[in-house]
């Protein structure tokens, strides 16, 4: 076996081995005397900025409903086919609604594709990032899980005016 | 009256058998078991620790009924054993393992010996005059353990894990020996409880000796395969080393057993070079026997302590050897260093007539 030479050989004191030994054990003696990093989670809560791309949903007006048009862009644009939507007519000043707007969480990525594309603002990712789910169909999240009030929101939509 | 008399004498015969010994194995056997179910709490906290985390801190207050958990948990698993295992062997080797871990304690002394009405107790289990030898032979068997479950478990992981670990333990056990050699050349004697005494004052035997002081601490965490010598269990290469193919309480056998023997490899640095029960100069206080003596035996165990936080300590700093680094400094350092100090005790001892 051919002897590669180090890049940097050692020196006396490193080849002693003992006082790189004390180096490293009072760097981790240290280390036990500085804050802990932990955050204890079901009782202290991430509060993620408003860059955080958590579960997409729905927003909704205070008093129009959903802002959704039910253009189906999003669903088009879906890398992973989560999205469903099935469109339907008012006699609203909006003519158009979502009469079924379906994501499906398991297909989920959180790419954000969905906000991206969405010509009303209406479609935003929150700052959710708690999904649980037993079965397969409690991960298919309908309208009653996606509208979310837009004062929730804000955060997140005055982010997108500002770098989108 | 006279029968209860006669019952309570017959009681105290057994009890009092070798100078209590009986009492003193049933304390010892406890106190190892609670030491050593806190002593993982403690390494999973100082790990915590030197990682900036927390540790565990959901069972009890502050996670101090975790240990309690880990037990209940490892009970309650399925006891597997491999189809190409050798099953005698392969049960035997936990055994050997814990056997070996407890009755290692029988000859090293916590404390000074101590008046009980008219009898005189020492408080180790039994002062045999050849103590340290019974402590290497037993470690040396300790070593069966590790190869019978290495082998046995008809697994390649365990067998490399099994081999390595014979071969660092006998490469390491050399060094060791002449390490005590040292000792033993000073105390005159290979009772633990003369060495310990031999050591009054400051005449310390790490002070007197550092190399073999440091060399028998280096063998002794390359007996106990603890960190910077783990080869045999080195996780990365190869899983779990000699236990891959042990589950429930026979895991747990190897995980005690471990963790006893840490608590050994502390007593018997504390007995050899840290002066023992001893603390320096304490009879020029005059403070009264039993004082004196409560005192010197919570030395002791302030000695284990900052020992065992030593061993996690070290655990959690420095990264492990390669296998030919491991044997090149056992054979080639170690050894020649360990050998040293015995000329160098020599010398001591002629130049001053110790």
């Amino acid at each position: 076996m051919a002897v590669k030479k180090r890049a940097k050989d050692l020196n006396i004191l490193e080849k002693l081995y003992i006082p790189e030994i004390v180096k490293g054990m009072t760097l981790t003696l240290k280390n036990m005397f500085r804050p802990r990093v932990t955050m204890e989670y079901p009782e202290q809560k991430f509060e993620p900025p408003a860059s955080y791309r958590g579960r997409p949903v729905l927003v909704q007006e205070q008093d129009a409903g959903e802002r959704c048009v039910a253009c189906g862009l999003c669903s088009r644009v879906c890398p992973a086919l989560a999205i469903e939507v099935q469109a339907n007519e008012t006699d609203r000043e909006k003519e158009r609604f979502p009469e079924k707007f379906e994501i499906n969480m398991l297909r989920c990525i959180f790419c954000g594709f969905c906000e991206e594309v969405c010509p009303e603002e209406a479609i935003v990712m929150s700052k959710d990032y708690e999904l649980v789910y037993t079965n397969r169909e409690d991960a298919i999240y309908g309208k009653d899980k996606l509208l979310v009030p837009v004062e929730q929101l804000q955060d997140r939509i005055d982010y997108l005016r500002n770098f989108k | 009256m006279g029968f209860l008399q006669f019952i309570w004498d017959g009681i105290w015969a057994v009890l009092s058998l070798g100078n209590f010994a009986l009492i003193k194995i049933l304390l010892i056997a406890n106190i190892i078991l609670i030491t050593v179910s806190y002593l993982v709490y403690f390494e999973r906290k100082i790990s915590a620790w030197t990682q900036n985390r927390i540790g565990p801190n959901r069972v009890g207050w502050r996670g101090a009924l975790q240990p309690f958990a880990d037990v209940f948990k490892l009970l309650l698993k399925e006891d597997i054993v491999p189809e190409k295992a050798n099953k005698p062997l392969h049960t035997l080797a936990p055994f050997i393992a814990l056997f070996v871990a407890f009755s290692t304690y029988a000859v090293l002394p916590i404390g000074p010996a101590i008046q009980i009405g008219e009898e005189t107790v020492n408080l180790v289990v039994a002062d045999i005059n050849m103590g340290i030898l019974y402590v290497l032979a037993l470690t040396s068997i300790g070593v069966y353990a590790i190869t019978f479950a290495g082998y046995s478990s008809g697994s390649k992981y365990s067998l490399l894990g099994g081999i390595r670990s014979s071969a660092q333990m006998i490469s390491y056990e050399v060094s060791m020996g002449f390490s005590i050699a040292g000792v033993v050349m000073m105390a005159e004697s290979l009772s633990p409880i003369k060495i310990v005494e031999s050591q009054s004052g400051l005449l310390w035997n790490a002070l007197i000796q550092p190399i073999g002081f440091i060399t028998f601490v280096v063998a002794a965490f390359a007996e106990t395969n603890r960190l910077p010598f783990d080869l045999p269990e080195a996780e990365p290469e190869l899983v779990g080393g000699f236990h891959t193919e042990y589950s429930s309480m026979k895991f747990a056998g190897f995980f005690l057993a471990e963790y006893a023997n840490m608590i050994i490899a502390s007593a018997m640095i504390i007995t050899l070079y840290l002066g023992g029960w001893q603390i320096p100069y304490i009879e020029t206080l005059n403070l009264g026997t039993t004082v004196t003596t409560i005192l010197q035996i919570s030395a002791f165990m302030v000695k284990m302590g900052a020992l065992l936080f030593f061993f996690i300590w070290v655990r959690w700093s420095i990264p492990r050897f390669r296998y030919d680094q491991l044997m090149s400094l056992g054979w080639k350092v170690m050894f020649p260093l360990s050998l040293l100090n015995v000329v160098y005790v020599a010398v001591i001892i002629m130049l001053f007539n110790v």
